[in-house]
């Protein structure tokens, strides 16, 4: 056995281990499908539905939803959130990838949406849709995170909530676009120039700056996400990706990118994106989504249904390029078993994690920590809150931000009627 | 002075020759065919194996788009407001989300704050915060009012800006606000930043 209370090696049911596991578990040999004479379901004894254009998933997953901070769209900012505990594998489902919109997504015309590239370059370019789209193309698979995603766990006792309300702010897609070296390229950056100002054509102009680094290193300007166009609520009909980075620097609805020689200091870069310390300053330009994981099975919501075998599944991602490894115990960190890596395994894109279990029903502490290809390490919430600080009095309002960029581990206690509920240790 | 728009239409007629089987390029501009083919290979200029598919635009086109302020005033238009003329405004314009003197409301207080070592979460502020004066007018310009954005005249940004500033007591009652003023505002946060990871920043 790699680690205590139960954890399996990772590779117990994939190299032949599975009659060792199965004894381990008991899985196999468990007698609760002994069950009645099997007969034909209601369903299987007449025509099927009609196949629609655009198909919906299954009418029992409509539990399977985004959760949303501001459904009547207020004046003020609209979150949705994924439900990473009821999702698998690696990329997030269209329609179910987190959103934050200021002022709501702007219904643009593809036909006539522009985007321009001007200020420090030899000669100003406009592109249509059309353009871009008949450029060389290259599809990646990115994960793309609110900076600040995970701030809850920044409060001094642990919300009691689950992964979408403290995790969702992430989401993972294959991200098509035409890199934007090549369209700087044929602009041709004047010597001069170290920052782009992004600017999106939603209601507010959301602009951002970006090192022009940054945009020559791996940028792409997105206009398909796996697999069909954006999704309005993620720029449709092009947005900036900027691999592993903060994302709100990544502007939805782009239409403008302005090469400065200074940084803009825009609302979101000066003010909002800006994290306070502990001794009263703020760090400025935080720009990487830093190496984090989270086990989503199980996790709050999904309850055991007794002692036996579970798979523990997570997420992992780090900007610093490829998972190179994640390690989880479930005796709160005494000991520690290394899970199993979906391969392929993507850079700065969402890595999942197996690891075989077998559950004695006694009280267990699961987490997870993930270590990426650069030999960056997942630091300890202890190691967070040493640098980072925490509030003061524990924080009630989930929608709240008390800080951002958290990318400590999370503790999920496993009480013995199965309910799992979220911890610290 | 910051170099933004210098220079940007001198070869907006260029045409490309392809020489194979080398496939290099050189971009011959009607002036000075040389001397620009040379400078198109050292800085980049019109690619010839890169599908130029963009279409050359003067800067002139796109002012109705730019609208980015630099910390320096880069950007400010021509225009000018006071506090008084800014308070009218607010209060039309403003405190239906803000409150009376911007005291908050179903949006945030823009007046006021608590000092940053009261926690992490403390609310971040034009007082307490923002390093740049700039930063208030290109918001306000560019997202505010937020059922109208980019609605308010430059006097009315400029005037409401003043405003704010004032009641947060970072310039006086009677200061006028214009693109030689604004920047030389000198917020109280202003060194209150380090970036989180300095060998990133240009």
């Amino acid at each position: 056995m790699a680690a205590g209370n139960g954890l399996l090696h990772r590779r117990a049911f994939l190299a032949g281990g599975g009659t060792l596991a199965a004894a381990f578990t008991g899985y196999a040999l468990s007698d609760t499908a002994a069950a009645q004479q099997l007969t034909d379901d209601s369903w299987s004894r007449g025509r099927g539905a009609l196949i629609p254009e655009y198909a919906s998933p299954s009418a029992f997953e409509k539990g399977v939803a985004r959760t949303l901070s501001n459904p009547r769209g207020e004046p003020r900012t609209q979150h949705a959130r994924t439900p990473h505990h009821l999702l698998n594998g690696t990329f997030t489902p269209n329609g179910l990838h987190f959103v934050i919109s200021h002022s709501g997504a702007p219904d643009i015309d593809p036909a006539t949406h522009r985007l321009v590239i001007h200020g420090l370059v030899r000669r100003p370019l406009v592109f249509s849709l059309d353009a871009i789209t008949r450029y060389p193309l290259v599809s990646r698979m990115h994960f793309v995170e609110c900076g600040g995603n995970s701030a809850p766990m920044f409060s001094n006792e642990p919300v009691q909530a689950g992964v979408q309300a403290i995790h969702g702010l992430v989401s993972c897609a294959e991200w098509t676009g035409v890199m934007l070296s090549t369209l700087l390229d044929e602009a041709g950056i004047d010597p001069g120039a170290t920052w782009i100002i992004a600017e999106g054509s939603d209601s507010m102009a959301l602009s951002r700056s970006v090192p022009i680094a940054k945009a020559l290193d791996d940028a792409m300007v997105a206009i398909y996400q796996n697999g069909e166009r954006l999704m309005p609520g993620n720029g449709y009909p092009m947005r900036l990706v900027l691999p592993g980075w903060e994302g709100n620097m990544q502007v939805k609805w782009l239409r403008r990118l302005e090469l400065v020689d200074q940084p803009a200091m825009s609302y979101y870069e000066a003010r909002t994106y800006a994290q306070v310390l502990p001794d009263g300053t703020a760090y400025q330009f935080y720009f990487l989504q830093d190496v984090k994981s989270f086990i989503t099975h199980p996790s709050p919501g999904l309850r055991l249904n007794g002692p036996g075998f579970y798979e523990i599944s997570g997420l992992a991602y780090s900007a610093g390029g490829r998972i190179a490894k994640v390690m989880v115990t479930a005796d709160g960190g005494k000991s520690w078993a290394e899970a199993a890596l979906q391969e392929p395994v993507h850079a700065k894109a969402f890595a999942r994690f197996r690891i075989p279990w077998r559950w004695d029903g006694s009280p267990v502490v699961l987490q997870s920590r993930a270590w990426d290809e650069a030999g960056h390490v997942q630091p300890t919430r202890a190691e967070v809150v040493a640098r980072r600080g925490q509030t003061k009095a524990p924080v009630t309002n989930l929608a709240a931000f008390p800080s951002q960029h958290y990318n400590g581990p999370t503790s999920w206690a496993v009480e013995t009627d199965g309910n799992v509920r979220h911890v610290y240790a | 002075m910051p170099r933004r728009h210098d220079g940007p239409q001198r070869h907006r007629d260029t045409e490309k020759i392809y020489l194979k089987p080398l496939c290099l390029c050189v971009s011959v501009a009607r002036e000075s065919a040389i001397a620009f083919g040379i400078a198109a290979m050292m800085y980049g200029g019109v690619r010839a194996q890169s599908p130029n598919l963009g279409t050359p635009i003067a800067e002139a086109e796109v002012a109705g788009w730019d609208i980015s302020i630099l910390p320096d005033g880069t950007g400010l238009p021509p225009g000018s407001g006071t506090p008084a003329e800014g308070a009218t405004i607010f209060a039309a314009k403003c405190a239906l989300c803000h409150g009376p003197e911007a005291r908050g409301g179903t949006n945030a207080a823009l007046v006021g704050g608590a000092p940053l070592t009261n926690g992490i979460d403390t609310a971040k502020t034009i007082a307490n915060f923002w390093p740049y004066a700039t930063t208030l007018f290109d918001f306000t310009r560019r997202a505010m009012p937020w059922q109208a954005p980019r609605t308010l005249t430059s006097d009315e940004v400029y005037a409401l800006t003043a405003y704010l500033l004032s009641i947060n007591k970072i310039i006086g009652a009677q200061d006028v606000m214009n693109a030689q003023t604004l920047p030389k505002v000198r917020m109280p946060n202003r060194d209150g930043f380090r970036p989180r990871f300095p060998e990133m920043i240009p």
